[in-house]
């Protein structure tokens, strides 16, 4: 029955007898094998597994279910689940036990509470914050809210083996196109859809398989963009590392839409296990005769190559990408110019979408355009996906229907700011997007909201900070990515960035001008509509929504050279509470430059002198006390002291 | 060609189809500032300077926009205007400020684009001002290269590839740390470079800037000497020494265009060693002669070698018509067919 699928009505017969397979294993371990989890020791835990399961006297191998036998337990490896906090995460089938932070020592527990007691290791538990726990992965405040579509084969099914993906109804819309549909009608499906470009853009998908489909010119090209360059984002990534299946058979769609003979996925050479896990799924696919010539015997070819890009954040704009896979350099196109569909790889026309845009594509075929409508906003149909970092009590990836609520995402899945912190602006769309404040926290996530607000959708970073974050020092951060990443051919973007990074950085060191507010707003605007591209178009969204939502920290910045947040070193000093400290000496040890002075039991002092601000003595302060604090403006530091250190 | 007609801050201009609006406005004598483009060189639309607003809504560039019938362009449209300027000015922020001394002063194309955007020195002010600090290029004989000056209009890289197909230099690095480079970033001596200088009439600043010449009191239309081709030159003099060399855009033959000898190649006009009389062997020894002396001596000396033990040699340094008149000589006078031409391969 493992053979060549040679007619669409055989890939339901594949699924039926796969699905029968894998029904065989009465209890499934699933370890997740996302970049996160394996640095966490995940494969480590994965072997564990796999011997005390065969310790046991259990088949763990797979093959053998195939060949009809049962067995009482194996275990698997999976894509990511999502909950990076808490890796190493494993999943216990049938019952979805969720268990977090697994080490090797823990899998005896595990294996025998399973096997042999029918219970669960309590403290591998999810901890709620109420104190109780939650067993199965669905009570999990984190997942209980998401909707997971193009992430549901992320943590569920083994990416390394096309047969998982084939139980899930893998390749089953594939295989309905080729017996039901016209390449007319394919597009129609995913235009009523109203699925969006998910690379950031969102530029309607059906209109783009459609000029694609009208375009002349052959051979025609299918490109995949796995360029994700964000910092903190992984989505894509996990996508391609979790279920590489889904995107090749979206890409097959897409090539029998439009016509197209060879497809690529772009993919950062920094994504290896992703690059790993690609290169498997293709050559599973074309054994399996769902990729390659003659699919499913119906005549109709395509191949597809994976190129791995060299790590140019530029490269991820459609035509720069399609110039560094020529192996050219990585610019944009200049408009006006004619779309990617008409002159894009080779100059030829080219089909080029987001990972998750073609991993959505199979599951918008199976369960028809109305299904995936129903899901989101009217403009926004479908779900988003986003990589939760920075202040945030449940960092990972999560996918949540369009339409839900900022504040829903932070405080329901996310859990809120960690250590009783306070929320202080969330920054949306990587480099290209904005902060926003906590009076917009009820902003709906759709394209259009987010863009009003200042930020963009983006292609899913999702940064949030707390109230000791500068967000001066923020949009400094971001401007220093955008200047770096500029490929420098157009003068507002190469020149703008660079002047406006300059700029933040003096106000940042308490040498802003009172006319650089001004200027900043200025440049912003030209840079914005100067540019070539949308790395220079967007560059300027940090710093316009934080003048435009902060504005009183720029202006404590300039005129009061404070930085209310503490974080700005040349602006801030640190001082010991004389009243509070109780001479316990963690400070003066942990101070890398011993400026902290002061004997056992007594009151300790900084010398300003010497003091570099690393915040060392403020983190290493117990709780309890809390003698040290962060004063801005800076202590100036007297002329005899500095005469001292001479 | 048929004509459209198109709007120009309220003037109507006939265009031709096909041009784009800033060929338009030139063939009509209107200015629209630009940096990057070279009527020679395909549009590339990097400078940015040459903005312009289309339709009332939508911001362009006007080096890349196709003439349409009907169009209506703005380049005073205060949203243009502050693109352009902040455009010039983050190029003058990063500019040296040496014009007095400078090679293109006058004609600099960032000087005119700056005076015409009407850029003052408070603008500049505001401004962090920085200059790149890279070594400057001098391995080439003829050229200097200055990337402090630079900025990054491409022009040379389009020329060295569009019209000369050498592709000996293109951009390297990426954002502000961007140059213009050869191949590894060698010296452009050791780049495979011909020394052509058409990059170096291109260049809009002085970037790239001629060795040793000097601003001519006059110009002299000529042809070029070295070769057949017969490029049209204009000779710049100074006193009675040529001081410069430019290809004659009008000159048919070569469009302006000149190869590295007739460009840089004019010192031996004013050379002491230069050869100005023929040259006869008297007692084994070379003297100055007259025409007619040397010439009596060819007759001579040629009437006895006549027939198979004769030969030719043409050279490609003349003319087409010089050429033939040896052949005809060397068979008709000389009697044989033995004639041959050092451009043969």
């Amino acid at each position: 029955m493992l053979q060549r699928i040679n007619s669409p009505s055989e890939m339901v017969e594949m699924r039926d007898f796969c699905k029968a397979a894998f029904a065989r294993q009465k209890v499934r371990f699933l370890v997740c094998a996302g970049t996160g989890c394996i640095a966490g020791g995940s494969m480590e835990v994965y072997e564990e597994l796999k011997r005390h399961i065969a310790e046991r006297g259990e088949d763990v191998d797979v093959e053998l279910l195939f060949e009809g036998k049962d067995s009482e337990a194996g275990a698997s490896i999976s894509g990511c689940h999502g909950f990076c906090q808490m890796g190493p995460l494993v999943r216990v089938e049938p019952k979805s036990t969720f268990y977090t932070k697994v080490k090797v020592k823990d899998v005896p527990d595990i294996i025998t509470t399973t096997l042999d007691e029918d219970s669960v290791v309590e403290r591998l538990l999810f901890k709620n914050p109420d104190g109780s726990h939650a067993v199965a992965e669905h009570d999990v405040p984190f997942y209980n809210r998401q909707t997971r579509i193009v992430l549901a084969g992320c943590g569920t099914i083994d990416p390394e083996d096309i047969r998982n993906y084939f139980a899930v109804d893998g390749y089953t819309a594939l295989a309905q196109i080729f017996a039901d549909h016209s390449p007319e009608e394919v597009i129609d499906i995913v235009t009523q859809s109203g699925l969006r470009g998910r690379g950031g853009g969102g530029f309607p998908a059906g209109r783009k398989w459609k000029a694609g489909y009208d375009a002349k010119a052959t051979p025609k090209y299918v490109v995949c963009n796995g360029d994700e360059g964000d910092p903190g984002a992984f989505m894509d990534r996990s996508v391609l590392e979790g279920n590489p299946q889904a995107v090749l058979e979206g890409m097959t769609i897409a090539a029998y839409s439009i016509g197209a003979r060879y497809g690529v996925i772009y993919v950062r050479a920094e994504y290896p296990l992703a690059v790993v896990r690609l290169q498997k799924a293709i050559a599973q696919a074309k054994e399996f005769g769902v990729l390659g010539e003659n699919i499913m015997g119906t005549g109709f070819d395509f191949d597809i190559d994976i190129f791995q890009g060299a790590g140019a954040f530029v490269c991820g704009e459609s035509t720069a990408l399609t110039l560094s896979i020529e192996g050219k350099r990585g610019m944009p196109r200049v408009a006006p110019r004619p779309r990617t569909t008409e002159v894009g790889l080779y100059d030829k026309p080219t089909l080029l979408n987001n990972v998750k845009t073609f991993a959505y594509v199979p599951d918008i075929i199976r369960k028809s355009a109305d299904w995936f409508k129903a899901i989101g906003t009217e403009s926004s149909s479908g779900t988003a996906v986003f990589a939760l970092t920075g202040h945030i009590k449940n960092s990972g990836l999560i996918e949540v229907p369009m339409g839900i609520k900022l504040r829903e995402i932070i405080f329901d899945i996310g859990g809120g700011i960690p250590k009783g912190g306070k929320f202080k602006a969330v920054q949306t769309g990587g480099p290209s997007g904005g902060c926003l404040p906590e009076s917009l926290l009820d902003t709906p996530i759709d394209y259009d909201s987010l863009d009003e607000a200042g930020s963009i959708m983006g292609s899913g970073g999702m940064v949030i900070m707390n109230e000791r974050t500068c967000m001066v020092d923020v949009a400094r951060y971001f401007l220093q990515f955008t200047e770096e990443e500029s490929c420098g051919q157009c003068v507002p973007c190469r020149l703008g960035t660079k002047q406006l990074l300059e700029i933040l950085n003096d106000i940042c060191r308490g040498r802003g001008k009172k006319e650089d507010l001004d200027l900043l707003v200025e440049l912003s605007h030209s840079v914005h509509g100067g540019s070539v591209c949308g790395l220079g178009q967007t560059a300027a969204n940090p710093v316009l929504t934080t003048l435009r939502y902060f504005k009183a920290e720029y202006e404590a910045h300039i005129y009061d050279k404070c930085c209310p947040a503490g974080v700005c070193k040349e602006l801030i000093s640190f001082v010991i509470d004389e009243e509070k400290c109780k001479g316990c000496m963690l400070c003066a040890k942990n101070c890398p430059v011993d400026a902290i002075s002061g004997e056992k039991k007594q009151v300790h002092t900084i010398d300003q002198s010497l003091c570099i601000q690393c915040g060392v003595c403020f983190d290493k302060c117990p709780n309890k006390f809390s003698a040290v604090e962060c004063v801005s403006p800076k202590i100036p530091v007297t002329p005899k002291e500095k005469m001292e250190v001479s | 060609m048929s004509e459209v007609t198109i709007t120009i801050d309220g003037l109507e201009i006939k265009a031709r189809e096909g041009t784009t609006v800033l060929q338009a406005a030139q063939e009509n004598g209107l200015y629209i500032p630009n940096l990057c483009n070279h009527p020679d060189l395909d549009p590339a639309g990097l400078c940015r300077v040459c903005v312009v607003k289309m339709d009332d809504w939508k911001i362009a560039i006007s080096c890349k926009l196709p003439v349409k019938d009907g169009m209506v362009i703005s380049t005073e449209d205060p949203e243009v205007q502050q693109i352009r300027k902040n455009t010039v000015e983050l190029l003058v922020a990063n500019h040296p400020m040496t014009c007095l001394t400078c090679e293109r002063d006058s004609t600099c194309e960032l000087q005119k684009v700056a005076h015409y955007v009407g850029i003052k020195p408070d603008d500049i002010k505001r401004y962090r001002r920085s200059v790149r600090s890279i070594p400057m290029d001098t391995s080439n004989p003829f050229f200097d290269m200055d990337h402090s000056k630079c900025i990054l209009c491409g022009i040379c890289v389009r020329t060295c590839d569009e019209l000369q197909n050498i592709n000996a230099i293109n951009y390297a690095q990426r954002g502000v740390a961007s140059l213009i480079s050869t191949l590894g970033n060698k010296p452009i001596a050791e780049s495979r470079c011909e020394s052509c200088g058409e990059c170096v009439v291109r260049c809009p600043v002085a970037a790239l800037s001629p060795k040793n010449t000097m601003e001519p009191m006059r110009q002299v239309k000529s042809i070029c000497t070295y070769c057949g081709v017969g490029c049209g030159v204009m000779l710049g003099v100074r006193g009675d020494q040529i001081v410069s060399v430019e290809g004659d855009y009008d000159n048919p033959v070569n469009q302006g265009s000149l190869c590295v000898k007739g460009r840089y190649g004019y010192k031996f006009i004013n050379h002491p060693e230069r050869l100005k009389t023929p040259l006869v062997r008297k007692n084994g020894e070379l003297v100055e002669a007259t025409w007619d002396e040397a010439l009596d001596q060819i007759e001579a000396k040629f009437s006895k070698h006549k027939g198979e033990k004769f030969a030719a040699l043409a050279s490609a340094r003349i003319t087409n018509e010089d050429n033939y008149l040896i052949q005809k000589f060397t068979r008709a006078v000389m009697g044989t067919n033995n004639i041959d031409h050092c451009a043969r391969l």
